[in-house]
């Protein structure tokens, strides 16, 4: 144990992972939600509403949409969780006492992340109003509220949580096989001795590393087929967006775990310290991507974090695609992190890949 | 033979940390000779021939291997070596079939199929050609490797104790074969513990602790080490053995079968030892020094400096 030090601190090291991870940036009550309002009336009352939906902290009134179909993108892209919608004549119908309808869309395609927002949502409205109408239109407040509020939960409407997990789990799971498997399998490599035998020979290395990246490559993908078949026969999830594309844009994720693989095999002395290595970009991956809690209901620190992990990105991508119908126009700005991170570790993998024993 | 060299390199040094693994060594192995490479655990001896075939990194040293140089030219001597590890290196979950020809790919080789079939036909490893690797007795493993380290018809073998293990047919067969490779042109360094074995080789090095002690033919070898061996015969020798080995001059008394063999340095100091004993029931008589006894003679010279 004393000459394995890696094993010593990844000993520590985890345990302290999931206490910080756990204690500081799970959140389960995810507030600020970016939210973009269409105003068609802008009177002294919608500005009553607005401040108290500020004011709750749920909301994080972002934007103000020009247009129905911007709101639409807005919401398409994951830029915002809520489109709030104020119809014309919003103060004169409040008046007269007609119950306008205020409408609601949410980004529902992870109900834990909508789910206590929108229930606060009535009371704030309505509550805030309170105040507005003393008086003569006092009599507004009565029994249900002054204003009407209609909720549409885009994407899935029905909040079912496999909706939102089984495309995400298709990250998860090639990010643990991916690094997890190149690691321990090159390690084992050097271990055996046959990296001796390997680097005797007239090969680059980097014909060796490729010849192991595509075998790998293939073998995500058949896990991705796996998960996308009992998606759709099991648990009836399937893909409104195209295949093609979703196929497509898991390359480049997929090599990005790889490279995190051959770096970590790079430095692993053994099989085991390879799999604990495995373990430790695993462990952010899978609770700050959010894959497990919402992504947006962390502390900024720890969304920093998530930012830098392709899952995050891979994971809005694949909802995105399986949910939202997304095109390579609506998630361009997410492939970018995932090309960057793909570019830097492949990079440091095959630099760092012994062409000696020394 | 002819008098071209195969490997002629000077200097060569690795260090790992504050230890020198190897330090300075020139070596010339002609062609087609069968070189023995002779040292004592962690001499360096697989150190150094991992440098030849640019698996390691010199710290100082420059030469030639096959026409090339042997720091910057290491992917050209790759494809003429042969290099077979000490350590058992395949693919445990390959069988000796797939092995040879995921090893032929490796060197991208043409007729890969028959290369492979005659490599395991040389080395009688038909019979078991769709056995896994990994479930290969001792022995048997060696002959895949060697095998498998000649599947792609190299000029230059570089055999770190290919031996170690083999049952002595099998050993005599392959020094039989070795020799006969290196007929052909092929040139061998070999490393090996075996006394007999290094008898075989045309010439020898001897390293100890990094640094070469003594290199030439066996005979010259023996004659370099100023050995004198007496070889006494008679019964309870056994006896003998300690007051022999407290005598000034005499450096080993040790049994060989039926003999007893004296050696030191020193010839009068040897003989004077002896005298007490010339009488019967012993008999005495002067010998070579046999390669076993000049290796110890110089591990033990190493060990106590002068
Ligand atoms: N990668 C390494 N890192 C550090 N030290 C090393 C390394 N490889 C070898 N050594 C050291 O270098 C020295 C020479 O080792 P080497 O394996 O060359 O000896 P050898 O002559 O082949 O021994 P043996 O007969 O036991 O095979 C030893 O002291 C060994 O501990
Ligand atoms: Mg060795």
């Amino acid at each position: 144990m004393r000459r394995d030090r890696l094993t010593f601190g990844m000993m520590i090291g985890i345990p302290l992972l999931q206490l910080i991870i756990f204690g500081y940036a799970i959140n389960s009550d995810p507030k600020h939600l970016p939210t973009a309002v269409l105003l068609a009336d802008d009177g002294p009352h919608v500005r009553t509403i607005l401040s108290a939906m500020k004011n709750s902290g749920y909301f994080d009134l972002t934007l103000l949409a020009s247009s129905e179909t911007q709101a639409r993108q807005l919401l398409a892209r994951g830029q915002v969780q809520f489109v709030i919608s104020i119809p014309p004549d919003f103060t004169r119908d409040l008046l007269r006492g007609d119950r306008p309808t205020v409408l609601v869309e949410a980004d529902a395609s992870d109900p834990a992340a909508t789910s206590n927002a929108l229930a606060a949502m009535k009371t704030i409205m309505n509550g805030s109003l309170r105040a507005d109408l003393k008086g003569p239109t006092a009599s507004l407040n009565a029994s249900d509220g002054p204003i009407h509020l209609a909720v549409h939960g885009l994407y899935n409407p029905e909040a079912i949580t496999q909706y939102n997990i089984i495309p995400g789990l298709m990250g998860v799971v090639l990010t643990m096989t991916m690094v997890m498997i190149t690691s321990v399998a090159i390690t084992r490599e050097s271990e055996r001795g046959t990296m001796e035998n390997l680097l005797a020979m007239p090969t680059r290395p980097l014909e060796v590393l490729i010849g192991k990246i595509i075998p790998y490559t293939l073998v995500g993908y058949v896990q991705m087929g796996l998960i996308l078949l009992a998606a759709y026969f099991i648990f009836d999830v399937y893909v409104t967006g195209s295949y093609l594309l979703l196929l497509a844009i898991s390359l480049p994720f997929i090599c990005a775990n790889l490279g995190v693989g051959i770096t970590f095999s790079t430095i692993a002395r053994n099989q085991l310290q390879a799999l604990q290595m495995s373990f430790f970009f695993f462990l952010p991956s899978l609770l700050l991507s959010g894959f497990m809690f919402p992504f947006r209901g962390m502390p900024q620190w720890a969304q920093t974090i998530g930012q830098m992990l392709p899952l995050t990105h891979y994971l809005r991508v694949v909802r995105g695609i399986t949910l939202k119908a997304s095109g390579l126009g609506d998630i361009v700005f997410e492939l970018w992190p995932i090309g960057v991170f793909l570019v830097l570790s492949l990079a440091v993998g095959v630099a760092r890949y012994r062409r000696t024993l020394d | 033979m002819n008098d071209a060299l195969a490997i002629d390199v000077r200097g060569m040094t690795k260090r790992f940390g504050s230890l020198v693994a190897v330090d300075h060594i020139d070596l010339q192995v002609r062609q087609g000779e069968i070189h023995g490479f002779l040292g004592p655990n962690g001499s360096g001896k697989t150190t150094f021939i991992r440098m030849l075939c640019g698996l390691l990194k010199p710290d100082d040293g420059h030469g030639i291997c096959l026409d090339h140089n042997v720091i910057t030219q290491s992917e050209a001597i790759k494809r003429q070596v042969g290099y077979m590890t000490q350590r058992f290196s395949f693919w445990e979950d390959l069988s000796i079939r797939e092995n040879l020809d995921f090893i032929g790919r490796m060197y991208g080789i043409a007729h890969r199929r028959q290369a492979v079939h005659d490599a395991m036909r040389r080395l009688g490893l038909e019979n078991r050609q769709h056995q896994l690797a990994g479930s290969l007795s001792g022995g048997w493993k060696q002959r895949l490797a060697l095998a498998a380290c000649m599947i792609h018809r190299p000029r230059l073998l570089l055999l770190d104790e290919p031996t170690a293990g083999v049952d002595p047919v099998a050993r005599r067969e392959f020094w039989d074969e070795i020799h006969a490779l290196a007929e052909e042109g092929l040139t061998f360094l070999i490393t090996t513990h075996y006394m007999d074995e290094a008898e075989r080789c045309h010439r020898l090095a001897f390293i100890a602790a990094g640094r070469m002690l003594t290199r030439g033919s066996l005979d010259e070898v023996v004659a370099d080490s100023k050995l004198v061996t007496w070889a006494v015969n008679g019964p309870d020798l056994q006896k003998l053995i300690a007051p022999l080995q407290r005598q000034p001059g005499v450096e080993q008394a040790t049994v060989f079968g039926n003999s007893l063999h004296v050696s030191g340095i020193n010839p009068s100091e040897v003989y004077r030892a002896i005298t007490p004993y010339q009488r019967k029931p012993y008999f005495w008589r002067q010998v070579e020094p046999s390669l076993e006894d000049v290796f110890v003679h110089l591990m033990t010279r190493k060990a106590v400096p002068q």
